[in-house]
């Protein structure tokens, strides 16, 4: 589900923009950065914010 | 494929080479393969429950397949046209007097029953109050999501005319009214789930 919300604020987006995805350890963290990379978006970066939540950039 | 050689699954990998020579390695390439698969990336589901729990994992799996790139179609027949139903909430729809009992019965997303555990309408509120505070998506989120992903939603027209309903009933979203036979002209090479 998390990337589905993905995919629907980055069809919103125009090229070249960024859209950072917060979100939880385990199935997302593992699902969106390799869908995103699938789909042909830019996955800038992967960190570590606090906890069990990750912030991860893409551009489009 | 492994050196070049082409290896024991690599039989499925063309289409062609599982009709007329089932038995014998087929020699492909990687290209090949992934062409076989980009072309089966399709999914069908046949939506018959109108069942809170139901429906959400028929939503969940359209768009779960829509956001990696699947091709989703949706046929919505008997109990799952109270999915698609433009007019939320319980009303007297309908031409005769029972297909008024059942558009006062179905009453669209906000009032679906869950399969078990409904307790008259206790059963989906717990599970919608479950399911907020795991952050997990509601049915409507994931209905508009549907139709975000460009999800192909269709109508049966049997049960459309049994139950009394018309086109003019459902969302504009929904793309065509059809029968079982332009359905399975649609679903052809993709997978179909009955739920």
């Amino acid at each position: 589900m998390t990337f589905v919300k993905t995919k629907i604020e980055l069809s919103k987006l125009s090229e070249g923009d960024i859209l950072e995805v917060l979100l939880a350890e385990g199935e997302p963290l593992e699902n969106v950065p390799r869908n995103a990379k699938e789909q042909g978006y830019n996955v800038l970066s992967v960190e570590h914010v606090e906890g069990t939540t990750h912030r991860v950039t893409i551009k489009k | 494929m492994v050196n070049g050689i082409p290896q024991q699954g690599y039989v499925k990998c063309h289409k062609r080479a599982i009709a007329h020579m089932p038995e014998t390695p087929y020699l492909c390439t990687q290209n090949q393969t992934d062409k076989v698969m980009a072309e089966n990336k399709k999914l069908s589901i046949i939506a018959f429950s109108g069942d809170f729990d139901k429906l959400t994992a028929v939503f969940t799996l359209g768009t779960g397949a829509a956001a990696v790139g699947y091709e989703v179609n949706i046929f919505f027949t008997f109990w799952g046209l109270d999915a698609i139903k433009k007019k939320q909430g319980r009303s007297f729809t309908g031409g005769n007097w029972l297909t008024k009992i059942f558009g006062f019965m179905m009453g669209g997303l906000k009032v679906t029953p869950t399969s078990r555990f409904n307790f008259l309408g206790a059963g989906p509120k717990i599970f919608r109050y479950l399911m907020r505070k795991n952050n997990v998506a509601t049915l409507e989120e994931l209905v508009e999501a549907a139709k975000v992903l460009g999800i192909n939603l269709y109508a049966c027209e049997m049960a459309m005319h049994v139950l009394g309903l018309t086109k003019e009933d459902f969302i504009p979203e929904v793309k065509d009214v059809l029968g079982v036979a332009s359905f399975l002209n649609l679903s052809e090479g993709g997978q179909t789930l009955f739920i």
